[in-house]
């Protein structure tokens, strides 16, 4: 490991910001200190993420269930703090990674490396290869793409396209992959890999959006290894997550600010909780709302001035650590904006038409039994999932906010809903959130401390990793409903 | 549509006419309903909403309701529905939470009425009253039912179902103030539409969201509801709890589900994805739909019956963009091509067998015996009494009962138990099979084995010379042969030290052999008898017969190809073909033989002798049997296991097959052979010979057959705290919530392989007990219990 190493070469194995980029470029002979990190989270305070004695039974209970590692990870330590989640979580992973399912054990983890790969989310990939290694894989494969079978190979542009821009699969991608040949697939393997490749991807969203923190001591350190890597710039880390509220560290002057900010957001939802019995919006307005969002959160992030990367400059600064580069293809591949592409208008995806409930339940778990109740509950489990608190307040319904949340994530990946209005999402979600949520669920793997800590400085920590859990079910949910929308379609 | 036949119904004055016919759409159709005349049909979308006038032979556009230049989101229909009193009365659900009446009175090109805009989710369902003109019933996303008087602009009621989202909800037609409302959650709930504030009933009906609900037109307080999990379930109301009665399972979650009119237990079904067809289910035979429509290529999403009192026409619409008529009788009945047959055996290996009657009357004229030469020795055919079920098909149930000396099958299961089938080489095991078919008073048995034993072993061979030749020298073909040669001159001069020796080798094959004695004995009698002039004298059948005469008649003729032939065959004694042996007994085997034949060729002489006081007895014999390649009789022992098998005795022609492996498998195609050792390993289970079924398994060659070994190897634990099973995984009690099985040295739970202390039952990982163990000889545990691992 590598840790607190500081020659120019390690600090280069870092993600870092493009402020400190530019930096570094000018003066090639800084050394940077990589600041030792405890915890699990390099966003949350490890005080914070400690718990009650009863809690940390009920999680060590639920690791030796379902861990697959046998280990209580930084992810199972983040996602403790919502306990009722976490076996929901836990459960489902494990079903996905251990039980009776049409892949083989290997096959579950180099597809889980290759989904975390498209995000270059090491934390993901590190904890899989060992995974992949125990579970009697072939170690050639770690070598990249070109060493895997064809047939895993060929589940590649699926990764590729559900990872940034699900939107764009077919049916004839699915049929490509299920046409008779050798290297075909079956439609419940299919289904599976798809799963996993959705899973890993929000997952993620969650490592990079909770600041997740490499594992401390990686018990083998086999020739496989991949060098760990923080994945978070230095001058986040330096910010000192190790100071006590940290949150607030930053800005004393902002208390004041962000208090009122928090009245003003109870002060919202409450007006349109009432609003909503006399409020004669028409529906053309209605419709209209949801193109504005849909446009509007493609400004999110390049209006942000700190963060914000014209499409072009960022490509060519990318850093992808080699290690990473090998699982997949087409590196330049990413998130775009689903309203942008004014030539080739894709229809939007209408979410009445194509329900999970309805739909995506039922074929997912017809081919791949079982796996459709563990992520119905999941999705029920993270969308109720409330204690009815914001930040100091208590008895507050959120229902609210959680779909505002949940919906706008979908409006980002074009899927709209006839039911909601889009107005609201502009209403609830600031705009230092709404930068926060593309991020994390666009391209995760830009998310900085300081977009964590922009965004609802009176909330709790645990509120913001239940914000993260949305996003990754959102997204999750959004990945499915194409690819197994498109999987309907190949068998009509 | 192809078939052109009319279909004419005459209820009361009105006649219906008309033929399966379809037409198409321009967008895909959410749902559909029938107007009170059934002249006419509305089909629903997202972006249709059209009427259509039912003709005889087509479908005609009527209406177009989607007027207005920029369609708003209140015509992307859910759901539709048509008053049943009223014919101008149309109500709506949009999919963005607004229900919307349609007059089609009004002289303007827009026949939208009223619109509600309460919901604030999408809508999913609405219905008017029976026989009220202006209550209408919405359920929606949002987990409200609000019932809304189309004289005035709100709602009159809302019904909180205090739990998930409204799919259905439906007035009873014969109770007034009565309607159902189905839930995502799996429940259903019963409300009187005078009291707002709670459900009179509520129960559970399905695992998983119930998709619909519809109530029996004429049977009071029967709901039908169908599901995600599948099931199409009636549930009779007027007892004071619901009360199941009939279930459906279909094979894809339903989406709808409609009584079909004058037909008391026929309802029709549709489902929600995957399964496009349309079924029409007799709700006592859930298991076979009674029609089937198969003309729709996308999921059926609305069907109506066309009249609520003609059981013969059904209108669908489905996302194919069609709208359909489907006439009864132009269904497709999956009944018909289904062969109806069953057959079972009963505790006391009765066995019954039901059959289309008839298929049964056919073959009881045409041959009354066939049931007697399926079956010939366990059953006769007793009783037939053609008795039709109760159910729509007739089939007729014949009766098989065990013949009275039932217990004369004695002798299959001690065959089976006693037979050696591998392990030893061929010779030693086809004396064994034979003397224990002897001993059984099985001669014909036992005179096969014997045969079997002359043809594929050389006669100098016998039970010592084998175990010598197992480890197949490349030379001790020569040797042998030498040997019988010059032994025959040698013996009598030796007898006395011959009789030294074969004690000996008594004792030596006793190792492997139980009772080598009796083999020896059996030996003797064989060979005296083949060495017997009258051949007739132990034929068991023409087969036998040819198969004696055969090698009699032509003993050089291949002589020269006997080392060849004979040696790998015995060298290597089935073992090597066998697949998934696990090494145990071999291994032994081979080690208690490897010395002894070491031995053997260090001293030729002390052996050689052994070998030439067999050989004596049958001299002449030896000589010509030798001669023969086995390969010459593989036809007649090929036709010998078919005679076996085909007069039921599948237990000698699998046994045969496995002890002679490789020689005559080839032989004997595979699907025979995988046919042999089911129909054998199901006998042997029946009897609950597991071990030797088991062994079977194992020794089978065919893929199929030792497949079944590897089905199903779940071990089922129970908790070891409250004593259930634990059935999701084997190492957490999902009702204590406690971990099972932990290990005594690391804490944690066992996933795999668990080792236990028989003395103070504490144990852990096999690997971490017995690093333990080598340390201390004390329980990890600490209950000061001396475990010992051995």
């Amino acid at each position: 490991m590598n840790r607190g190493g500081s020659s120019p070469s390690a600090a280069a194995n870092y993600l870092l910001c493009t402020n400190c980029r530019k930096v570094l470029r000018k003066d090639k002979r800084i050394r940077v200190s990589q600041p030792l990190t405890r915890g699990p989270s390099a966003f949350i305070p490890e005080k914070e993420v400690v718990q009650a004695n009863t809690v940390v039974e009920r999680t060590n209970f639920l690791v030796e269930e379902y861990s697959t590692s046998g280990r209580l990870d930084n992810i199972t330590q983040v996602m403790s703090l919502h306990t009722q989640y976490l076996e929901s979580f836990l459960r489902s992973q494990f079903y996905m990674l251990r039980m009776d399912g049409p892949l083989p054990l290997p096959y579950r983890h180099y597809i889980a490396i290759m989904a975390a790969a498209r995000h270059q989310c090491s934390y993901l990939i590190n904890m899989h290869v060992d995974e992949f290694l125990k579970t009697g894989g072939i170690a050639e494969w770690l070598n990249g793409l070109e060493y895997v079978p064809q047939r895993l190979k060929n589940l590649n542009e699926i990764n590729k396209l559900l990872a940034h821009r699900p939107w764009l699969i077919t049916k004839e991608h699915i049929q490509k992959l299920v046409k008779t040949g050798e290297n075909n697939w079956s439609l419940p393997e299919l289904v599976h890999a798809v799963v996993l490749l959705a899973h890993y991807h929000a997952l993620a969203s969650f490592v990079f959006g909770s600041g997740i923190n490499p594992e401390r001591d990686p018990e083998i350190s086999n020739g496989f290894r991949l060098i760990s890597v923080n994945n978070f710039c230095v001058c986040d880390l330096a910010n000192d997550n190790n100071i006590e509220n940290a949150s607030l560290s930053g800005s004393n002057f902002g208390i004041v600010d962000s208090l009122s900010e928090l009245e003003a957001l109870m002060e919202r939802m409450k007006r349109l909780q009432e609003e909503r019995e006399d409020e004669e919006a028409t529906q053309e307005e209605m419709s209209t709302r949801f193109e504005k969002e849909k446009k509007e959160s493609l400004f999110v992030v390049s209006g942000d001035t700190f963060h914000s990367f014209p499409h072009s400059e960022f490509e060519d600064d990318m850093i992808i650590t080699s290690d990473v580069s090998r699982y997949i293809e087409d590196p330049g591949f990413g998130y775009e904006d689903f309203a942008r592409r004014g030539e080739e208008h894709l229809p939007t995806f209408r979410a009445q038409d194509y329900t999970w409930e309805n739909h995506g339940f039922s074929l997912v778990n017809r081919l791949y039994s079982d796996i459709g109740h563990l992520l119905d509950e999941k999705f029920r489990m993270v969308y109720n999932l409330t204690y009815n608190t914001m930040a100091t307040h208590e008895d507050v319904d959120t229902t609210m906010l959680r779909r505002a949340l949940f919906n706008y994530v979908h409006c980002m990946f074009g899927i709209r809903y006839d039911d909601y209005d889009y107005g609201e999402v502009n209403q609830l979600l600031e705009r230092s959130l709404k930068v926060y949520i593309k991020t994390v669920t666009c391209y995760p793997e830009r998310t900085t401390k300081r977009m964590y800590d922009s965004y609802w400085r009176q909330f709790k920590h645990s509120e913001k990793v239940h914000v993260n859990l949305l996003l990754m079910e959102a997204r999750m949910q959004a990945e499915l409903l194409y690819a197994l929308r498109a999987i309907t379609r190949h068998l009509t | 549509m192809e078939k052109m036949s009319r279909v004419t119904t005459a209820l009361g004055g009105s006649v219906l006419t008309g033929r399966t016919m379809h037409c198409h759409l321009d967008a895909p159709a959410n749902a559909i309903s029938v107007c009170r005349d059934a002249a006419q049909v509305v089909v629903a979308g997202r972006s249709i909403f059209k009427i259509y006038a039912i003709e005889e032979e087509q479908f005609v556009e009527k209406l177009n309701l989607r007027v207005g230049r920029k369609p708003s989101l209140n015509l992307s229909c859910a759901d539709v529905v048509w008053h049943q009193m009223d014919e101008n009365l149309l109500a709506t659900a949009a999919t963005n939470g607004v229900v919307v009446t349609w007059n089609l009175g009004r002289p303007s090109r827009n026949k939208q009425d009223q619109l509600f805009t309460e919901h604030k989710r999408t809508v999913n369902k609405v219905c008017f009253h029976p026989t009220e003109a202006h209550v209408l019933l919405s359920g929606s996303q949002d987990g409200f039912m609000k019932c809304f008087d189309l004289r005035r602009k709100d709602s009159v009621s809302t019904f909180s179902g205090q739990s998930e989202s409204v799919r259905d909800v439906q007035f009873s037609i014969r109770d007034y103030f009565t309607f159902a409302s189905t839930f995502e959650n799996g429940n259903v709930q019963l409300w009187d539409i005078r009291r707002p504030d709670r459900c009179e009933r509520m129960f559970t009906a399905h695992n998983g969201p119930v998709f619909c609900c519809d109530w029996h037109p004429e049977d009071r307080g029967w709901l039908a509801t169908g599901g995600r999990d599948k099931m199409v379930k009636v549930w009779d109301m007027t007892t004071h709890r619901a009360k199941e009665m009939h279930c459906v399972q279909t094979i894809a979650s339903v989406a709808r589900v409609k009584w079909r009119p004058e037909c008391r237990h026929h309802l029709a079904t549709c489902s929600m994805m995957v399964d496009h067809n349309i079924y029409v289910w007799d709700v006592r035979r859930p298991f076979v739909p009674a029609a089937m429509f198969e003309e729709h290529r996308d999921v059926t999403t609305g069907i109506a019956w066309r009249h609520p009192h003609d059981p013969s026409f059904l209108l669908s619409g489905s996302k194919d963009s069609s709208l359909c008529q489907h006439l009864f009788r132009d269904a497709s009945q999956p009944v018909e091509r289904a062969n109806p047959e069953g057959l079972c055996y009963g505790l006391f290996g009765d066995l019954a067998f039901a059959a289309k009657e008839s298929l049964v009357a056919a073959e009881s004229g045409r041959k009354p015996y066939t049931g007697d030469r399926r079956h010939p020795i366990f059953f006769k055919r007793k009783l037939d009494p053609a008795e039709p079920f109760a159910g729509l098909a007739s089939s007729a149930l014949s009766v098989f009962e065990t013949e009275p000396g039932g217990s004369a099958m004695r002798w299959f299961v001690d065959t089976a138990e006693r037979y050696a089938l591998a392990g030893r080489p061929l010779a030693e095991l086809c004396d064994h099979n034979a003397k224990v078919a002897r001993e059984l008073g099985r001669n014909q048995v036992a005179q096969t084995w014997t045969m079997l034993r002359t043809i594929y072993c050389s006669p100098g061979l016998l039970p010592t010379a084998n175990l010598s030749h197992s480890v197949g020298k490349g030379g001790s073909c020569g040797l042998q042969l030498m040997n019988s040669f010059n032994l025959k001159d040698m013996a009598p001069g030796l007898g006395s030290e011959t009789r030294l020796d074969r004690s000996k080798g008594d004792a030596r094959s006793d190792t492997v052999l139980l009772d080598s004695s009796a083999t020896l004995i059996t030996n003797e009698d064989n060979e005296e008898t083949e060495g017997s002039d009258v051949p007739a004298d132990y034929l068991l059948g023409d087969v036998e017969g040819e198969d004696d005469e055969l090698y009699l008649l032509d003993p050089e003729h291949t002589h020269p190809e006997e080392p060849e032939c004979v040696l790998p065959q015995e060298a290597f004694p089935l073992r090597h073909e066998i697949v998934d042996t696990p090494p145990g007994p071999e291994h032994l085997q081979d080690k208690a033989d490897s010395p002894h034949v070491s031995g053997s060729e260090a001293d030729v002489a002390s052996l050689a002798p052994m070998d030439s006081s067999f050989s004596l007895l049958s001299v002449s014999h030896a000589l010509y049997d030798s001669r023969l390649p086995p390969d010459f009789f593989s036809v007649l022992v090929r036709d010998m296991l078919h005679f076996y098998a085909e007069q039921g005795d599948v237990q000698m022609a699998v046994s045969v097959l496995i002890v002679l492996g490789e020689r005559v498998r080839k032989d004997i195609d595979e699907q025979t052979q995988e046919h042999w050792y089911t129909s054998y390993i199901d006998l042997l289970q029946r009897f609950r010979l597991w071990n030797v079924s088991n062994e079977v398994v194992k020794l089978s060659t065919s893929r199929a057959v030792s497949c079944l070994n590897q089905a199903s190897t779940t071990l089922h634990v129970n908790c070891s705290h409250c004593k259930r099973p634990m059935s999701s995984r084997g190492w957490v009690c999902d009702r204590c919530h406690r971990c099972a099985s932990m290990c005594a040295v690391c804490h944690h739970v066992v996933k795999g392989l668990f080792v236990w202390c028989q003395g103070c039952s504490h144990g852990g990982h096999l690997q971490h007990i017995m690093k333990w163990l080598e340390g201390s000889s004390h329980c990890p545990a600490g209950c000061g219990h001396l475990c010992e691992y051995s």
